[in-house]
């Protein structure tokens, strides 16, 4: 049967010059490529000023930054983390690259817009970065940029630097939503035939769920970013009540510094799914093809997604506990919250009793994938002290929260990003990745972040507040806890630096690499089945692939082969292989 | 099996950190004990998970690691346990949130007795505000800032001008007695956080916000500033005393009065001497906020000394801190920033008078003051 | 102890975890594609229009807040935007049946009407300007310019498109591609009306 999709017909044929196949180019696994580059570069940026915050808490008396510089690293370290590392990473990188690949299309369904996608996000990063050389330098508002404080005279790039931060973030967000326009029509309509809804890989899933929440929830932040731009350049009063600042009368009144951290935390809320949807996908797939075991509840699983992307959406004020709101929007916001503890719950459950009765392959992407349910079964956990709005008035602001929120959307999603990079990093290059170096990074930075993040909570259970640039002579912290903080960042430089072992094996993988052949984890899902690897330009050569299962067969009972791919028609009879229906 | 083993590790050596490290609450000074209650409890739920998860884990690993020759058990789902670990975790939740819910209803409901007492917060400090013999804070609002009035009280409410305001000192407060905070802001978000008292809230100019406790133990505490306001965030902080209810009677009976000092300020006008005029103003226009005058380190250089030292600069080259320094780094801050220290500070227009007053103020507080 | 046993459904391991997987939908075409990927497209926009109007609602409540009185060119504005949109709809119909001369009068009357849409928004900016009602006087003004400024903004977008669709018409190309395109133009300016009236809706009854 000679199947060609209408979408097929504009199939363009492959281009040939380097410009249009590497640089302008239409191919999603090229975009993917260069934006995952592009995310792990200005990811590297986040990461060494992370490592300059630490060396003034742990050594202040090296004096190496001072308290404006530290607000500005601390500013761009989230926000280069959270929005143009891990957003861009899961959804344009692994999104761009897998959704296809997983559902059997030939491409995204709107090429051309994909690729604007990534030249808008490589534009936002260099206005981003263009912030370092403006007069003020960055701003230092803080990753969260609640104003007034962001466009008043007592923070650090108040002027030139909020206004490019927040038209970056413009720029992305225009970036994000022809991803995701892309990304969502493409599930919908271009699977390939058989490939319905459920016998998606859950990593597809995750990403899916996420592109839609970003859809809805990326516009908060454009608006809460338009009126701030307004109100910094033209004097509007959205968010700025009248104030004196440093002496200085300003020219607002009336507004609401809550009407903006509404805004920006309908959108911030929600973001924190954005990124852990997609880990949560990935994470699933490592877990069940290294283990050689079907996923555990596959239904479950699909449907905890579904439900925690709809449940962000309806959290959001569980960040404003202490922010004056008014309080008895706590108890609905703390029900909420804790709510989405539930499915949250099944999700682990069902990774670890995916290894009951498994055959566990220990590589390294499942070592990442177990180093990923340590940290956010540990990050979870103290969720639930911080949703459960009682508990966290005491915690609010302090070390304990950024404890929990690194352990559970900095470093648990991040160890996905590499487990997941050492798991497709066959497909994208034909090559392994050095084992012995992957295992070295991998107990580095699960371990040591551990331990750099692990007692943190304790710090910030005695009180220590967040964003101090130093701690002096403060009477209720003992010596000991600086100690510590010394401590946490030695910690911090290991760990920091042991990533040069991954960049140095990403890099020398992909060109001296043992040859890995088209299938090495003998995994079941599509973009294993191609018949090039890396797949050619069209992913499938003449014929698109017919899908007759879902992407978890393992270790079927009555085949010889561990796994089955999904491409692999059903037997004849149709009753054999464990297919005992009712 | 190596990764088995290091998860059991995790595993004793977290309940061990959790158990041993000195690393912990406060001494508690409020009668919200509620909180930490809650907080234990958090622990105890969320430790029996982490461990059981954890430990799990590190069984199957065990058992199912991959030796050849075995083959992984095909269980697409198991609904019926499913829906008891569904169950469970509901009945997790239900007990941290329940419980929670009932401490934080406390939070939500101020206590009719409670003793009203402002604070009030700026960069990089704190003030306070007393409600006075009538009991009731009179009406504020920043546009009445002014000289003599640091808070901005309406001198036209016969409430506030029995208040007392308290603008760079410490905040006392009776023991035993319900408290509820209410807060204002001049600027720019702070917070008000006591780690003793547990309880805390934002400020937020534009709205009033509270909160409320009881000081419960007499003593001393440090207040911390927990919502990022600017490069001085992290040096803002005040100090609260809790002292027997006589004691703060007698403590409160000694200080003036709103309207008293409005009075003072209205009929000395501006005060001959320079050098009081000058710290008025230095007080007033919040340069106190950043200068300490004792030879602290704040967000700016310290006052002690200042004046006829030599000031290292940003570029490495040194310059005496004279007259004609101290009156540019004013009006022209960002001109010449001494080394270690941030271009945050404002420029500040003066008019020749207050100029003056405010370097004869300066210069007062140098030693060697006089002997130019 | 074996309470976890899922006694019930003693043949659930299959291969397939559901029977109610869904029917795959079959391969897409591309003018459907097309489509969809513009209603995917409105759910951002809804979304931004929607918080923004609730951001209205938030804000007014402050104490600052002075209604502001809407010049009567927003109303002419109403008018020429629904009668473009029915321009579209005209245009869009015609393409159905293959009336290549009613789309372009279609298309013509519509765009012009656009253009009269965005003129009767400028001078309606103007006069409040004039009146001395600027952004920054009020926030009711803040919102109305914002508003109102972010929906031309969109709108200009879609003139874009429609210099497109008028392109494509001139390019003689096939019905398919005429009706796809012209239909996008078409839904585009109906989300772009109803957000109009929504905005419009909020203005006038919400002041």
């Amino acid at each position: 049967m000679a199947y060609v999709p209408s979408a097929d017909a504009h199939a363009h044929g492959e281009p040939q010059s380097f410009v249009t196949k590497y640089i302008w180019s239409q191919d999603h696994k090229v975009i993917a490529i260069q934006y995952s580059l592009t995310a792990i570069a200005v990811g590297i940026v986040a990461l060494v000023l992370s490592g300059l915050m630490r060396i003034q808490l742990g050594m202040p008396e090296t004096d190496l930054v001072d308290a404006s510089a530290y607000y500005q690293f601390m500013t761009l370290h989230g926000m280069i983390m959270v929005v143009y590392l891990l957003t861009a990473l899961f959804l344009g990188g692994f999104g761009n690259y897998l959704i296809p690949l997983m559902v059997g299309a030939r491409d995204m369904v709107f090429p051309y817009v994909n690729m604007l996608s990534y030249w808008f996000y490589l534009l936002s990063v260099l206005v981003l970065m263009a912030s370092f050389f403006v007069p003020g330098g960055p701003t230092g508002a803080g990753w969260t940029l609640y104003p007034p404080q962001a466009i008043t005279g007592g923070t650090p790039g108040a002027g030139w630097g909020i206004l490019t931060m927040l038209v970056s973030l413009a720029i992305f967000i225009v970036a994000a939503t022809m991803g995701g326009l892309n990304y969502v029509t493409t599930v919908l309509q271009a699977r390939t035939r058989g490939m319905t809804l459920m016998r998606m890989p859950l990593t597809v899933w995750g990403i899916f769920i996420a592109s839609i929440m970003a859809l809805l929830a990326f516009p908060a932040l454009f608006v809460a970013a338009v009126m701030m731009i307004l109100d910094a350049t033209l004097g509007t009063s959205f968010f700025m009540p009248a104030i004196i600042a440093m002496g200085r009368e300003m020219p607002h009144e009336g507004g609401s510094p809550l009407l903006f951290q509404h805004l920006f935390w309908f959108f911030g809320h929600p973001e924190v799914y954005i990124v852990a949807l997609p880990a949560f996908g990935l994470v699933s797939d490592l877990i069940s093809t290294h283990a050689r075991k079907n996923i555990f509840g596959y239904h479950m699983m699909v449907w905890a997604i579904v439900a925690i992307g709809v449940l962000s959406f309806f959290v959001w004020a569980h960040h404003m506990y202490v922010s004056g709101m008014n309080l008895s929007f706590g108890f609905f916001f703390a029900i909420s919250t804790l709510v989405i503890a539930v499915p949250t719950a099944i999700k682990v459950y069902n990774w670890i009793l995916t290894l009951w009765q498994a055959d566990i392959h220990l590589t390294v992407p499942m070592l990442f994938a177990m180093g990923f349910i340590v940290t956010f079964v540990v990050g979870g956990l103290t969720g639930l002290f911080l949703g459960n709005v009682v508990v966290d008035i005491p915690l609010a602001d302090t070390y304990f929260v950024v404890a929990h929120f690194h352990m559970v959307m900095g470093v648990a999603p991040i160890l996905v990003v590499f487990g997941a990079l050492y798991h497709w990093f066959p497909k994208v290059t034909g090559r392994m990745m050095n084992d012995t170096l992957g295992q070295l990074h991998f107990w580095i930075t699960f371990l040591g972040t551990y331990i750099i993040f692990f007692p943190m909570h304790y710090l910030g259970i005695m009180g220590m507040p967040r964003r101090y640039y130093a701690y002096e002579d403060y009477e209720f912290i003992p010596q000991s806890a600086h100690d510590l903080n010394t401590f946490i960042t030695y910690a911090a430089l290991v760990v920091g630096a042991a990533q040069v072992l991954f960049l140095f094996n990403l890099f020398w993988s992909a060109l001296h690499g043992r040859p890995s052949g088209g299938n090495p984890w003998r995994a079941t899902s599509l973009e294993w089945q191609t018949p090039d690897t890396p797949p050619k330009h069209g992913n499938w050569g003449e014929k698109l692939p017919e899908v007759h299962r879902w992407a978890y067969d393992y270790n079927v009972p009555g085949v010889e082969q561990d796994f089955i791919p999904q491409t692999e028609p059903q037997p004849e009879s149709g009753h054999s292989a464990g297919e005992e229906r009712t | 099996m190596v990764l088995a083993v290091i998860l059991i590790l995790i595993v004793v050596g977290s309940l061990v950190f959790h158990f041993l490290n000195p690393w912990t609450l406060t001494e508690l000074a409020s009668q919200w004990g509620s909180m930490d209650t809650m907080l234990h409890v958090s622990f105890l739920i969320t430790g029996v998970v982490f461990v059981a998860v954890t430990l799990f884990m590190a069984v199957a690993i065990i058992r199912y690691r991959h030796r050849g020759g075995q083959r992984a058990r095909f269980q697409p789902d198991n609904r019926r346990l499913e829906w008891w670990l569904i169950g469970a975790t509901t009945v997790g939740i239900v007990a941290l949130l329940a419980p929670g819910l009932v401490v934080y209803s406390d939070f939500t409901r101020v206590p009719p007795n409670a003793m009203e007492i402002e604070v009030f917060g700026e960069q990089w400090r704190y003030s306070y505000r007393y409600p006075g013999a009538d009991g009731v804070l009179g009406y504020a609002d920043i546009r009445h800032i002014g000289a003599g009035n640091p808070l901005g009280l309406d001198p036209d409410d016969d409430a506030a001008l029995d208040d007392v305001v308290i603008h760079g000192g410490d905040l006392r407060l009776p023991v035993d007695r319900p408290v509820r905070m209410v807060m204002r802001s001049k600027d720019v978000l702070h917070g008000f956080f006591v780690p003793q008292f547990r309880a805390k809230m934002d400020m937020v100019p534009g709205m009033v916000t509270h909160f409320w406790f009881t000081p419960t133990r007499t003593g001393r505490f440090e207040v911390l500033c927990t919502q990022h306001c600017g490069t001085g965030h992290y040096n803002m902080r005040g100090h609260v005393e809790v002292m027997e209810q006589r004691e703060f009677d007698a403590w409160l009976r000694e200080q003036e009065t709103f309207g008293r000092s409005l009075a003072a300020t209205a009929n000395g006008e501006r005060p001959d001497d320079p050098v009081e005029l000058g710290r008025r103003l230095a007080d007033g226009e919040g340069c106190m906020a950043c200068h300490s005058v004792d030879g602290s380190r704040r967000v700016g250089p310290t006052w002690l000394n200042l004046y006829g030292s030599e000031v290292t600069l940003t570029d490495g080259s040194t310059v005496s801190a004279d007259e004609s320094y101290l009156r540019r780094s004013i009006e022209d801050p960002r001109a010449q920033v001494t080394a270690g220290y941030s271009p945050v500070m404002p420029a500040y227009s003066f008019d020749e008078d207050e100029m003056d007053a405010l370097l004869a103020y300066i210069r007062s507080l140098s030693e060697d003051a006089g002997e130019e | 102890m074996s309470f976890w046993v899922d006694r019930g459904h003693p043949g659930r391991g299959t291969i397939e975890p559901s029977r109610t997987a869904g029917r795959w939908p079959g391969p897409a075409e591309r003018s459907k594609l097309a489509l969809r990927g513009l209603l995917i497209l409105l759910v951002p926009l809804t979304s931004m229009f929607g918080l923004l109007i609730s951001a209205y609602i938030m804000r007014r409540h402050m104490g600052d807040w002075q209604p502001l009185p809407l010049p009567w060119q927003v109303w002419l504005s109403t008018l020429l935007l629904v009668l473009s949109s029915a321009g579209f709809e005209w245009a869009r119909r015609a393409a159905q049946v293959g009336w290549v001369d009613d789309v372009r009068r279609g298309l013509l009357v519509a765009g012009v009407l656009a253009l009269a849409f965005l003129a009767s928004q400028f001078w309606a900016w103007r006069e409040l300007q004039q009146a001395g009602l600027a952004v920054a006087t009020n926030p009711a003004n803040s919102f109305f310019f914002l508003m109102t400024g972010l929906h031309a903004l969109h709108l200009v977008a879609g003139l874009m498109a429609w210099l497109r669709t008028r392109a494509v018409l001139a390019g003689r190309q096939e019905p398919a591609a005429i009706q796809s395109t012209v239909q996008l133009c078409a839904w585009y300016w109906h989300f772009l009306l109803a957000v109009w009236l929504a905005l419009f809706g909020v203005l006038v009854l919400m002041a």
